[in-house]
């Protein structure tokens, strides 16, 4: 009968289609394995799992639902499940085999079949057997891309079939590269290898710097491991130039992630830069506001279950409104009572930071709330194999920058912004020409933790929301903000970014602990020098 | 007429106190010192419920030598020292006849001197560094040799692991637990450059960096692997870097020593899925005694989503062991007990048992877990028997030639088998 599989897979893999009886045939042989799963120890798993390689394509859906862990034993007839977590709890279930819909059951009716990293090690190097000859090219890189670090005599002999039938160029690069490595490693004949050095050249798999690498290793004697001088020379010369793109790309690296941190620090101290830079309102509470935009973000979440992938969205308005209203009574209940008295301000506003946690304690409790990341939020861009950016850290970039320049605009083209401009340079004088000053201030506090809010939605995609998310920000903040310049908006955004990147560039050298350390250290040098940060208030505005 | 309604008054409220006080003293009185806020409220707060359910439970069967137990909660509120002061409030003033608390080490390093110098009781119910034995602590969780050590085993033969990246919080729990497994990896012949040690700030959520240095380690050719004695809130950030940048778990697996069941309870499981930890308990552990304690644990909460896990295990241990080890002595008196509690045996919830040993550590099975995305963890590997808790590690020069044995002739927390000479330090 396997032979008969095999026999019928050979046919397939040349004609590149199944003849419908045969993959009847197949899936009744499948079934038969498949039903070994039931009540199999994890330990005999491999050997069951092996045996589902011949039934290529039909076997597909179960190994796929297998390696998420989304295959299911059927506890009422022992029958072999996909199933899928439904909105009720409830698991919308289908045959693994036939792909047929059955009713959906809850979970105490099903058994998961176990996997664990072994299994799916295992399970991804059948995939990628499987799919080599897929009709999606996608799917046939991706499964070239597994084989690339696993060239057995039998992943070989595949490629090469697969090298004969192959349309796509970039699936072809990856094919030759895997073949040249092979042939590299394992050939002696100089002028073959010379050609599979040839095509290994630009190219920035790790595999091949690791080939490389090994190659021109030597051993404890300090003999050269590879006899062949040709060979090691060119070998020297293309690792040379690979070493220096990997050096180039981390380079990039550093600088994004210098700027990814540089624009979460920017987003929390651009409220601040408003409440205490323009303003000139101590308001420990700041961290707190953040925090209460995040959890805003938690409950837009929870009040839109259906529509999760875009519940962000809405909270970003929503938590604006939330943290700008809280803001705002701050402003009126407490601090425009202590106007001009800088340390009462601070104290004060230190308590309502702890009444501000203490209430997020009592009403959500002291554990950690979990925001979903929506998908399009998740995972990352590759623009080649050693150079990628994560797409949440992109995005929240992008949306620092947006949050900065709108808030110039609203300080720079609208009335509001004339009259905070006015009140913060001069009160007085404001003050006799007609504008509302108390208005402008409780506006202007509750733009400032408005935006603080907008800064605890992004926030939420990346750290914990907990009631001590503010804490983590607040020193930060201020950090940003003095050493950027009080009352100057732009000192902050290049404030923000210089210390990013200040302390991606010292982590790798230092270690985060002593980073954070060296840029405290550096700041109050700095501020010992320059005691109006980066870009002081000049002129009037400066009084 | 006044006069003596006022003295009537306060005889009886004399006698009321009196017979009050009576009524004290014919109980045995619990000490629970675990912080219910501040930042590690988190998780000792389950750890006090923990202990109040089983008080309340060994009420129910007729409390202790015909007392009833009485619980004595004080909050250290997260603060080190604090927990040194409320120790002594619990000892002196209380009267209390036992202490179940502390989480950190830094917290029970600060009850230390003050329970040894009051002579006190302490069981101790999480997985800690070692280099420690006191006669007034008995520590239930696991010491290294019962959760780092086997883990670093599981890895490097089942999965072939041969690059490390030892990455923790930086403070003294991962500090020395990475000291002992640097150790034991090169006396297994890893070579230096293989091992990569990372520390970050306690609740440090850039983790851009480190993830991409582990990526780069990751990808030489030879199968890498996290040993992450990251703490607490830290580990989410962490792990969602992680899937971001498409470091998947069979890749490069993390095996963690601080995320349990009640931490993952709290977050997305999505880029954890297939990542490891390495614990003596699993609340997903299939036993009699595990189901009826998860039963047991969720009436008692009203809250059917409460989880369980290793260190309130450990809790439950230790209280049964203390209760076997009064009944034995016939008295709560502190040396009695001491002395009862080594060689008492109790049912663990993994369906094996659990002995107290003479250095005042617990024989326990060490299960490595996969975790799932229902937040649950599922055994892929444990020992065969139980691991007895070494206080001393073998593999840190310091200690290699230190024992412990509270048991007579040595009766010693740090006997030097070299010199044969007990420093006379405790701890």
């Amino acid at each position: 009968m396997i032979s008969l599989v095999k026999h019928i897979l050979g046919i397939t893999l040349l004609i590149f289609s199944f003849a419908i009886s045969a993959a009847d045939e197949v899936e009744l042989d499948l079934r038969q394995i498949s039903q070994q799963l039931v009540g199999a120890k994890l330990k005999a798993l491999p050997v069951i799992i092996k045996q589902f390689e011949a039934g290529g394509e039909v076997a597909l859906p179960m190994l796929d639902a297998m390696l998420k862990g989304r295959l299911f034993i059927r506890k009422s007839d022992k029958l072999i499940v996909v199933g899928e977590r439904q909105e009720n709890g409830d698991y919308a279930l289908m045959d693994a085999l036939s792909a047929e819909s059955l009713t959906a059951l809850p979970k105490k009716q099903l058994k998961k079949v176990k996997v664990n990293n072994r299994l799916r090690m295992q399970l991804r190097d059948i995939i990628a057997r499987v799919t080599l000859f897929s009709a999606d090219p996608d799917i046939r890189e991706s499964a070239v891309r597994n084989m690339l670090n696993k060239t057995s005599k039998d992943n070989i002999a595949m490629l090469e079939q697969a090298k004969n039938v192959e349309t796509d160029s970039s699936v072809m690069e990856l094919i030759d590269l895997a073949l040249a490595i092979n042939v590299l490693t394992t050939s002696d004949i100089q002028a073959e290898r010379l050609s599979a050095l040839e095509i290994m050249d630009g190219s920035l798999e790790p595999i091949v710097f690791n080939t490389l690498s090994t190659l021109l290793a030597q051993d404890d004697a300090g003999n050269n491991l590879e006899a062949d001088k040709v060979i090691r020379e060119k070998a020297l010369k293309l690792k040379n130039s690979i070493q220096q793109e990997i050096d180039f790309y981390e380079l990039m690296e550093k600088l994004f992630f210098g700027l990814s941190l540089g624009s979460v620090l920017l987003l929390a101290a651009t409220g601040l830069a408003i409440t205490f830079g323009v303003m000139g309102v101590l308001n420990m509470a700041h961290g707190e506001l953040i925090m209460i935009g995040a959890y805003t973000a938690y409950v837009v979440q929870l009040l839109m279950p259906n529509t999760l992938e875009y519940s962000i969205l809405v909270a970003i308005p929503a938590a604006f409104l939330v943290a700008g209203a809280v803001g705002v009574l701050i402003q009126r209940g407490v601090i425009r009572f202590l106007h001009g008295r800088p340390l009462e301000t601070l104290l004060a506003t230190f308590g309502i930071s702890l009444i501000l946690q203490q209430a997020v304690r009592s009403i959500f409790s002291p554990l950690n709330r979990q925001v979903v990341s929506p998908s399009w939020l998740s995972g990352s861009w590759e623009l080649n194999p050693i150079f990628s950016l994560t797409y949440n850290r992109l995005y929240i970039l992008f949306f620092a920058l947006l949050v900065f320049f709108i808030l110039q605009l609203v300080l720079k083209r609208t009335s509001l912004g004339l009259n905070v401009r006015a009140v913060s340079q001069n009160r007085g004088m404001a003050k006799a020409i007609g504008v509302r000053t108390e208005w402008v201030d409780a506006m202007t506090f509750g733009l400032g933790s408005g935006i603080a809010g907008i800064a605890g939605v992004a926030l939420s995609q990346l750290t914990n929301v907990g009631p001590n998310l503010g804490q983590a920000y607040i020193i930060d903040s201020f950090m940003v903000v003095v050493f950027g310049g009080v009352g100057n908006l732009w000192g902050t955004l290049v404030g923000a970014f210089s210390l990013g990147m200040l302390n991606k560039f010292l982590e790798p050298v230092t270690g985060a602990v002593l980073a954070n350390i060296v840029i405290l250290v550096s700041i109050i040098l700095f501020i010992q020098k320059r005691p109006r940060g980066l870009f002081p208030q000049k002129g009037r505005a400066a009084e | 007429m006044k006069f003596n309604k006022l003295i009537k008054a306060t005889a009886a409220a004399l006698s009321l106190t009196l017979s009050f006080s009576a009524l004290a003293a014919d109980t045995i009185k619990v000490g629970v010192l675990h912080s219910l806020s501040g930042t590690m409220a988190i998780s000792e707060t389950t750890l006090k419920d923990t202990v109040l359910m089983m008080i309340e439970e060994q009420n129910k069967k007729g409390g202790l030598l015909g007392k009833q137990l009485e619980a004595v909660v004080v909050d250290p509120a997260s603060n080190w020292p604090l927990f040194a002061e409320k120790t002594r409030e619990l000892i002196s003033k209380e009267d209390v006849d036992v202490i179940f608390g502390c989480w950190t080490s830094v917290s029970r390093k600060s009850v230390l001197p003050v329970i040894e110098e009051l002579n006190g009781l302490l069981f101790y119910p999480v997985q800690y560094e070692g280099e420690e034995s006191s006669k007034n602590v008995f520590y239930t969780g696991a010491a290294p040799n019962q959760q780092a050590i086997p883990a670093v085993d599981y890895l490097m033969n089942e999965l072939g692991v041969k690059r490390w990246v030892l990455a923790g919080t930086d403070y003294v729990y991962p500090r020395t637990t990475n000291k002992i497994l640097e150790a034991y990896l090169i006396a297994k012949g890893v070579s230096p450059d293989d091992i990569m040690i990372n520390y970050t700030p306690f609740g440090h959520s850039d983790w851009q960096s480190i993830v991409s240095d582990v990526k780069k380690f990751g990808s030489t050719g030879k199968k890498a692997a996290v040993v992450s004695t990251i703490n607490g809130d830290a580990n989410v950030p962490f792990y969602k870097e992680l899937g971001n940048q498409g470091v998947s778990a069979e890749d490069i697996p993390v095996i963690a020593f601080s995320v349990g069941e009640e931490e993952l309870s709290g977050l997305d499981t999505a880029p954890l899925v297939g990542h490891l930890a390495a614990w003596n308990y699993f609340q997903s552990v299939e036993s009699d005694e595990n189901t009826a304690f998860i039963e047991q644990w969720k009436t008692f909460i009203k809250d059917d989503k409460r989880v369980t896990n290793d260190p309130m295990e450990a809790t439950y241990i230790g209280f049964n062991m203390w209760a076997k080890a009064v009944e034995k002595a016939g008295t709560t008196d502190v040396d009695s007990v001491e002395q009862a509690m080594i060689g008492i045996t109790t049912p663990n919830l993994t369906g094996g048992i659990a002995v107290m040993n003479s250095n005042h550590h617990l024989s326990k099975p060490v299960l490595i877990g996969e975790i799932q995305d229902d937040g649950q963890i599922e055994t892929v590997w444990e020992t065969d028997g139980t691991v007895i808790g070494d206080a001393w590690s073998n593999f840190l020069p310091s200690s290699k030639d230190l024992i412990s044995d509270w048991t007579a002739p040595v009766s010693c927390g740090n006997f030097n088998t070299k010199t044969a000479k007990c420093s006379g330090q405790n701890f």
